[in-house]
């Protein structure tokens, strides 16, 4: 009787003293972590891509409340999730969400298998990044799409996919997430996360290559080749032209599509606008100029011209020099 | 018979052009000068467009840091200074000459007269590595370390061995051997300046078995010169490939082991230059003169003559080809360099570089890569691997990005000799994976270090 009475007793006590250090340091060692965390997480799409630039969407849940401590979530965007995410999340932590302009992955390389011919045949590991490291790929142009695919298996949403007839891969607009992924794998930076633009409408240089004009020229026959014809008639000063390479600043473009008509290359290229029908061709024509005034009885004769053939009007020399290149190859 | 301890294979030789003497090549209507034709830093041009230049004239002086100078292999006028596509693949900084006869810089001994020590009389240890420097040599076996700064050991070390790299373990390549059957008292005098420029007694000049006529050449001579060329000996090696990789050279001849870098041969005591170097180095410090030309063997199984050219640097590869009896139909893939080693060449518009050891014009069927398969974990990779380092897992962690794990697995000692993907029986790219690894790991290790100076 005795002895279970003294082993109750050790016991319990022994029991009450590492309760007692438990809760002590239960309260000392206590880990913070705010429930606003939590919350945040809630609300995210949960897929861990990392395309916030944070690790996973723990991370980023962090970063966002420790932002709004701070007083603005400015510079924090969930790319998946894009706007209504954002506002949930700043819902939660009681603030504005930034407008944020949604973005999408952009491939400026048009070097497909029939502008781009092949001189040599890359027999190693089909990967992008091996046959970077091995020399200029199997064209001669030492910036363009290399064709084994390192993007599409970068993309965790399924959206990016060679095409095989062009052997260069194309996004699904509508399903990408501009998680920047695609953008990390490929060796050669071809793909940049670009604004979606104003009704998902862009005007985008295809090409990447900062090779000198005549070079580009031999091995591509849409390259770009600086001849800044396009910096010349734009009148938004959105396009720069720098390495032997032009660019447009998708903030200050104006989709007038003056430089695409330009460009005697056809590196230039608009998506998702409408087929061209002559009063959209007169409006191009005429806004910088006169922006507010219309003229819907353009001159017809244009329309057939520019709808069927894909070099420029308007543009000798963008007739010219494409077919001489035909004629060399 | 002395060799390597861990790893090596053993492809077939196919020293086709084993018994062809040294030819000159024709010099080159056009002859264009890569400013990177070296590890390290490039040369920077010195010339523009229109400047006259003569034989040994200065092209690119040397860029900051680890760089050497590029001189003119020819006569004639400077027909541009731009990017011109090299053996990488990529438009790179080049010097390119339009030619025009065959004049020398008057400073250059032109003649075949052999200089030994004694004509030399007492020239110091700084002056040989000056003349060295001056003359632009980089360690011609492929690799273009500059040799000047290897024959500057770091304080705290000493050279206890110089280790003449004359194995040649590449198939096809036969550039070195001809070499020492025709130049062997050259090779021998190029020895003793190094030995004199780095305060060292002894040399070993490593040959293996398959080129018997060199080690006996050699060895006779010695014997019979003992009194003029002392502490110098001629070791035989079995033949195994990669032996000419500096670490398994070592690891054969002086039975020492390099470790992991950041450590250097010179480490362990030793430095290693290829016989070509050597040679390179005898005509710098007796002749005065510079890098302008080098031996390249043009080979190939269908090729007419298998051939050894002494080109000039500069020398278009088309050239070359056309003297060897031209381009076999059969041509499948072009390489510069050997076979395991070497690069497929994307234009042979290229030119000889200080590098170039060797053009080989594989045919169709034999530079087929098989279709991979998957890894059926038999290990002969691991057992080939002469850095004792794990391909088939290296390769693995590459697929998953893994750069950790390939970082703890010493991804960064791969000396990317291709010995596990020659062996490996389901043809799988293992190097190609691994230097994928090993250049993101690099890049990791690197900006690490940057990361730590900048906290400091």
């Amino acid at each position: 009787m005795n002895v279970i009475l003294i082993a109750v007793i050790v016991l319990g006590s022994i029991g009450l003293v590492a309760a007692l250090i438990l809760f002590l340091a239960g309260k000392k060692f206590a880990v913070h972590e705010d429930e606003r965390i939590g919350q945040v997480q809630g609300v995210l799409p949960g897929a861990n891509c990392g395309g916030c630039g944070f690790p996973g969407c723990g991370g980023f849940a962090g970063a966002c409340v420790k932002a709004a401590d701070k007083g603005s979530l400015e510079g924090l965007l969930c790319p998946v999730g894009g706007q209504p995410v954002m506002e949930q999340v700043a819902d939660i932590l009681g603030m504005k969400a930034e407008a944020s302009a949604p973005k999408v992955a952009v491939v400026r390389c048009n070097g497909t298998c029939e502008s781009r011919p092949r001189i040599a045949e890359f027999d190693g590991a089909q990967s992008c990044r091996v046959q970077q490291m091995l020399g200029s790929g199997e064209t001669a142009c030492a910036f363009g799409c290399l064709g084994c695919g390192d993007c599409v298996a970068a993309c965790q949403f399924d959206v990016i996919h060679m095409n095989p007839e062009t052997g260069l891969p194309e996004v699904d607009e509508e399903k990408c997430t501009a998680c920047g992924a695609c953008s990390k794998a490929c060796p050669r930076g071809i793909i940049e996360i670009r604004l979606k633009g104003l009704k998902n409408r862009r005007v985008v240089v295809l090409c990447n290559s900062k090779d000198k004009g005549a070079q580009t020229r031999k091995a591509c026959s849409v390259g770009c080749i600086a001849c800044q014809k396009c910096v010349k008639v734009c009148k938004f000063e959105a396009i720069t032209v720098d390495a032997n390479l032009a660019y447009i600043d998708a903030e200050k473009c104006k989709l007038c599509r003056k430089c695409e008509d330009e460009c005697p290359q056809n590196a230039i290229h608009a998506f998702n606008f409408p087929p061209r029908k002559p009063k959209v061709e007169a409006l191009a024509a005429e806004k910088p100029a006169a922006p507010a005034t219309e003229k819907p009885a353009a001159p017809a004769v244009e329309k057939p011209a520019a709808k069927e053939a894909t070099v420029p009007v308007g543009s000798p020399t963008g007739n010219v020099e494409p077919a001489k290149e035909q004629e060399k190859a | 018979m002395k060799t390597f301890n861990i790893g090596g294979v053993h492809p077939a030789e196919n020293k086709l052009s084993a018994a062809s003497p040294i030819k000159v090549a024709a010099i080159p209507k056009q002859a264009v000068f890569s400013m990177f034709q070296h590890i390290g830093a490039p040369a920077v041009p010195v010339v523009k467009k229109g400047d006259e230049v003569k034989v040994g004239t200065l092209l690119g002086e040397a860029g900051k840091g680890l760089s050497v100078p590029v001189f003119s292999s020819v006569s004639g006028k400077v027909s541009k200074v731009d990017a011109v596509l090299d053996s990488s693949g990529t438009r790179r900084m080049a010097v390119v000459v339009d030619v025009e006869g065959d004049e020398w810089e008057e400073n250059i001994d032109r003649s075949d007269k052999l200089v030994t020590m004694k004509d030399l009389g007492n020239i110091t240890a700084e002056e040989v590595v000056n003349r060295i420097k001056a003359a632009g040599i980089v360690g011609m076996g492929g690799a273009t370390f500059p040799t000047g700064v290897k024959l500057m050991p770091p304080p705290g070390t000493k050279a206890e061995a110089i280790i003449v790299n004359a194995v040649e373990c590449e198939p096809y390549l036969t550039a070195d051997h001809r070499l020492m059957l025709e130049k062997p008292e050259q090779i021998l005098v190029g020895v003793q300046l190094i030995k004199h420029a780095v305060n060292c007694a002894k040399a070993y000049i490593g040959i293996e078995m398959n080129k018997p006529d060199a080690i006996k050449l050699l060895t006779d001579l010695l014997k019979e010169k003992a009194a003029q060329y002392p502490g110098i000996e001629v070791v035989p090696l079995k033949v195994k490939y990669p032996q000419g990789g500096e670490k398994q050279l070592i690891d054969a001849v002086i039975g020492r082991q390099v470790p992991a870098p950041p450590a250097l041969p010179i480490n362990v005591g030793a430095i290693v230059q290829n016989v070509g170097t050597v040679y390179a180095i005898y005509e710098a410090v007796t002749k005065r003169k510079p890098l302008i030309e080098r031996i390249i063997t043009v080979t190939g199984k269908s090729v007419a003559q298998p051939s050894n050219f002494l080109a000039r640097i500069g020398t278009p590869m088309q050239q070359l080809i056309d003297e060897a009896g031209g381009m076999p139909a059969d041509t499948g893939k072009i390489i510069g360099g050997g076979p395991m080693m070497g690069r497929a060449l994307m234009s042979l518009e290229v030119p000889v570089t200080k590098g170039s050891s060797g053009l080989l014009l594989m045919t169709e069927k034999e530079s087929r890569r098989g279709e991979a398969s998957p890894c059926i974990r038999c290990g002969k990779c691991v057992s080939a691997c002469p850095m004792g380092l794990e391909p088939y897992l290296l390769a693995a962690y590459t697929r998953l990005k893994d750069w950790d794990g390939c970082e703890k697995n010493d991804v960064t000692s791969c000396i990317e000799c291709g010995s596990c993907a020659f062996t490996c029986p389901s043809n799988r790219p293992l190097l190609d994976n691994i230097r994928v690894a090993k250049q993101t790991v690099m890049g990791i290790i690197k900006a690490r270090h940057m990361e730590s100076i900048t906290k400091k």
